[in-house]
């Protein structure tokens, strides 16, 4: 199978879904490199860079901190020692990843203004992020070998000394792929930061593109941004790449002892239950609070109607499905490719896709705006631009999926259902496609949350008049109208919880951590 | 005082299923000790008790006099000084081999590499296989690393946990020679667990069999082999023909003949063990000789199990002889067989 060439219909669509992915890329450099050099030195060599290049990455560092510690912590409780009930702590450690980051932030800010600063904004990504961190670790854990355990502690080993010696080791790919993963978010946030008026890249570039400034200022900026996000996915690809020790046994796995917490266990309850009540009961208890007020309770009173909240609604679901149809014609040709053909050719094709990841949404947006503005006119504000967004945005996210669930059709079964007397077309039909279903299904669900939970893109490319949940929570939030705010927000977060819940239900945990890949 | 160890009455139930039931046996300085068990018969329960991983529901564990489990009582692992080698070595796979072995050695020693290249050597690897790590070493190679790591710190009993099992077979021969030699040359008294016969009889000073939660015989391997305790454990340590007899005043009366008995006690109706490999096979007359019938030849390469058929009174026996494959009678062929050397016996004992 993997011999025979790509025929030249599929190469043709694997260049075309490529070249769009990158074409946003393209026109940011360019509009960057056409600033000239005096123009981009004055404009880079200010303050404000400093000023931000400080902000994200103190961010960045703090939040690999808290989430680190954090995340390992409670994967060691959950995965490693008797705390009682821990099937329903594993999955509350990982339900922050059905609520969208900045769902998390208007909830926060709503509780208190004085989170608008450094500790609010660490706070925020720490609730938010820290599963990124949780689940590999916690599969981490459950891959190792008991036996190299017993063997350091023949060996002379006690406890504290195994953990420091022998676990962390073993742990430090998960952990600093997924501090990585952390840091990548950090960088390519925007709405959170925003609703906090903590001021980061993104938001910056939001705001210079706001304030009308040429297209070199924003253009500019997100450069800087792309470097900084290329730098953590180059770092991630090599800790991911180089560093799986993985098990040196074969045979079958027996379970790690657990350890017990003895007098440890009330007090590591408490923490769970507080670190719950702050990562899911915070966002969801501040909906609920506000969705109890009446409208003109918040400081700027807009209400919201039942009639508005359905059109919001339907526009987010009409948007994802849309997404999710374009995003899966795009990644299906590159997925066929990758996961049946070698050669450079198909590996440049697909690692172009995956460049994709590095670009902020901010980024892609602008470049977008830009783009139509100046050469495309008709296209600027439509919907279809919108869902060309959408469709750069979460190619990879698609992609990943989509090649998991061909390369499970495997040459054999198809050349067994060759030699059996069916036709190629008719291998497609009842071998490959019903093997491949449930995956392609899954990474079509995952776009489609992906793309309803989506707000800088929707910001910035959505049509006039075209209103979706996250552009009202945005617009409400901002304007401090959050009783107006918390419908839109509580049908998001119910359709994300839902939409995830199934998800995880039928493909794992693992299957709603790649929805927060970062996009 | 015995410096060896010294197990007794050891018992450990997992839930309702007892898996050791009042194990008992010495293991003296210097030898290795096999303790051969089909799976499920408790061995790796065992090993793992007289390492500290497990506590015993009764029973003692002594080693070099120090007492290192009495009933629920016990000493950690990390304090027993005994090394322990895992079925697959269980090598640290973010360390290099160096480090593997110095795992277990105060930091100063680990900085110093201290006694790697010696064990290296001792386990007769390469001096460059220092710096791998472990995912480069063969099979076999990762084994002997593991017994260099385990013998580091000069421990005063290594435990062996089916080390060869997931080897391949010409591999296994060669790393059990070389896991042999090594614990010779370094004096260390050592505990083998094992469900391969050959391995346990080929590399132990002395080999136990527990069956079921209960060590059935600990002796020297060939007494193992060929005085075994009863027809079970017989069947068990290899291919082996039982007959009806009649026994008294060390010889016995079967099918083969009249032949030689190891036991002088035993007397009347008795089961007569012979190994296939006694039984020599002659295609000329023999006065000596007990006629019979070439049945199959199951042929294995440099040797083979032939079945006969020959009469006894009225019935028809089966026996199995092993030959070299070079010498096969023909198939259907008269052939006439002898049994060589003393045969063993089970049945009542006491005076005639």
């Amino acid at each position: 199978m993997a011999a025979r060439r790509p025929s030249a219909g599929l190469l043709a669509a694997c260049c075309a879904a490529s070249c769009l992915v990158l074409l946003p890329l393209g026109v940011t450099l360019w509009n960057a490199a056409a600033a000239g050099w005096d123009v981009a030195s004055a404009l880079l060599w200010r303050p404000l860079t400093g000023f931000l290049l400080l902000n994200t990455l103190l961010l960045m560092a703090g939040a690999v901190i808290t989430t680190g510690l954090i995340g390992t912590a409670l994967a060691w409780l959950t995965e490693r020692t008797d705390l009682r009930g821990k099937r329903v702590w594993s999955i509350l450690a990982v339900a922050p990843l059905a609520i969208p980051p900045f769902i998390t932030s208007y909830a926060w800010v709503s509780l208190s203004p004085a989170l608008e600063n450094f500790g609010g904004a660490l706070l925020v990504v720490t609730v938010a992020y820290y599963p990124l961190v949780y689940l590999p670790v916690a599969a981490a854990l459950r891959e190792l070998d008991p036996a190299l355990e017993e063997t350091a502690r023949a060996l002379g080993l006690n406890r504290a000394a195994m953990f420091w010696r022998l676990i962390l080791p073993q742990l430090r790919p998960a952990l600093l792929g997924g501090v990585l993963l952390v840091s990548l978010d950090v960088l390519v946030e925007f709405g959170a930061f925003a609703l906090l008026r903590f001021r980061t890249f993104t938001t910056a570039i939001y705001g210079a593109y706001r304030a009308g400034f040429s297209g070199a200022e924003p253009a500019l900026l997100s450069v800087i941004l792309l470097l900084l996000c290329i730098a953590c996915l180059t770092a991630e690809f090599f800790v991911r790449g180089r560093a799986r020790y993985g098990r040196l046994a074969r045979g079958a796995r027996r379970r790690a002892p657990d350890y017990p917490l003895g007098n440890w266990q009330v007090p590591l309850q408490a923490a769970c239950g507080a670190w719950t009540a702050l990562t899911i009961g915070v966002p969801l208890g501040m909906i609920l609070y506000w969705l109890a007020q009446p409208g003109d309770a918040a400081t700027a009173p807009v209400a919201a109607s039942f009639g508005a909240v359905a059109g919001a609604a339907w526009s987010s679901v009409y948007l994802g499905a849309a997404g999710a149809a374009l995003t899966m014609a795009l990644a299906l040709p590159l997925g066929i490719l990758a996961a049946r053909h070698r050669g450079w050719m198909v590996t440049a094709l697909e690692r172009s896709a995956y460049l994709a990841q590095s670009i902020p949404g901010i980024v892609i947006a602008l470049a977008l705006v830009s783009l139509t503005v100046h050469a495309l006119r008709p296209l600027y504000e439509s919907t279809l631009l919108l869902v060309v967004a959408y469709a750069v945005l979460f190619l990879p996210l698609a992609l990943v999926s989509v090649r998991a669930a061909l390369t499970q059709a495997q040459p054999a079964l198809e050349e067994a259902g060759r030699s059996l007397g069916l036709g190629r077309a008719a291998v497609l039909l009842r071998v490959s496609l019903p093997l491949a279903a449930p995956g392609l299904g899954a990474a079509a669900a995952l776009v489609f949350i992906s793309v309803t939970t989506e707000l800088t893109a929707t910001l910035l490319l959505a049509p006039i008049g075209t209103q979706t949940l996250a552009t009202q929570i945005w617009a409400d939030t901002s304007t401090l109208a959050f009783a107006a705010a918390a419908p839109y927000a509580a049908v998001m977060a119910v359709m994300s919880m839902a939409a995830s819940w199934l998800l995880a239900g039928r493909f794992g945990a693992a299957s709603i951590f790649a929805t927060r890949q970062p996009a | 005082m015995s410096q060896g160890l010294e197990v007794t009455g050891l018992t450990k139930s997992f839930g309702a299923t007892p898996v050791l039931r009042g194990v008992s046996f010495s293991a003296p300085q210097g030898g290795l000790t096999a303790i051969l068990g089909a799976s499920g018969s408790g061995k790796t329960t065992l090993l793992r008790l007289i390492a500290g991983f497990e506590t015993p529901d009764a029973g003692q564990i002594r080693l070099a006099g120090a007492r290192l489990a009495d009933g629920a009582k016990i000493q950690p692992p990390e304090r027993r000084a005994i090394g322990y080698v895992a079925q697959e070595g269980a090598l640290f796979p973010h360390l290099n081999v160096a480090d593997n072995i110095t795992f277990g050695l105060p930091r100063a020693q680990r900085r110093a590499r201290h006694r790697v290249a010696e064990l290296l050597r001792l386990l007769d690897l390469p001096q460059n296989f220092a710096d791998r790590a472990p995912q480069d070493l063969s099979g076999g190679q990762q084994q002997r690393v593991a017994l260099a790591r385990a013998l580091a710190p000069n421990p005063k009993l290594v435990l062996l946990d089916e080390p060869f099992s997931a080897l391949d077979a010409g591999l296994r021969a060669e790393t059990r020679q070389a896991v042999a030699a090594a614990l010779r040359a370094a004096g260390a008294t050592a505990i083998l667990v094992t469900h391969d016969q050959e391995e346990a009889l080929s590399m132990a000073s002395q080999a136990g069999v527990l069956q079921a939660g209960l060590l059935a015989q600990i002796s020297p391997p060939e007494r193992l082999y060929r005085q075994p305790a009863s027809p079970a454990l017989a069947n068990f340590l290899g291919e082996a023909v039982f007959l009806p007899g009649t026994a008294a005043a060390g010889r016995v009366d079967c099918a083969l003949g009249a032949l030689a008995v190891a036991d002088r006690q035993v007397h009347g109706d008795v089961e007569v063990l012979v190994r296939p490999e006694q039984i020599k096979v002659f295609t000329e007359f023999r006065e000596d000789g007990v006629a019979a019938r070439v049945r199959g030849v199951q042929f294995f390469g440099h040797d083979a199990l032939v079945r006969f058929a020959l009469r006894d009174g009225g019935a028809e026996r089966d026996v199995t002889a092993r030959l070299f494959s070079h010498k096969l009678p023909p198939p259907d062929g008269q052939v006439w067989l002898q049994v060589e050397g003393e045969v063993t016996v089970f049945g009542p004992r006491g005076k005639p």
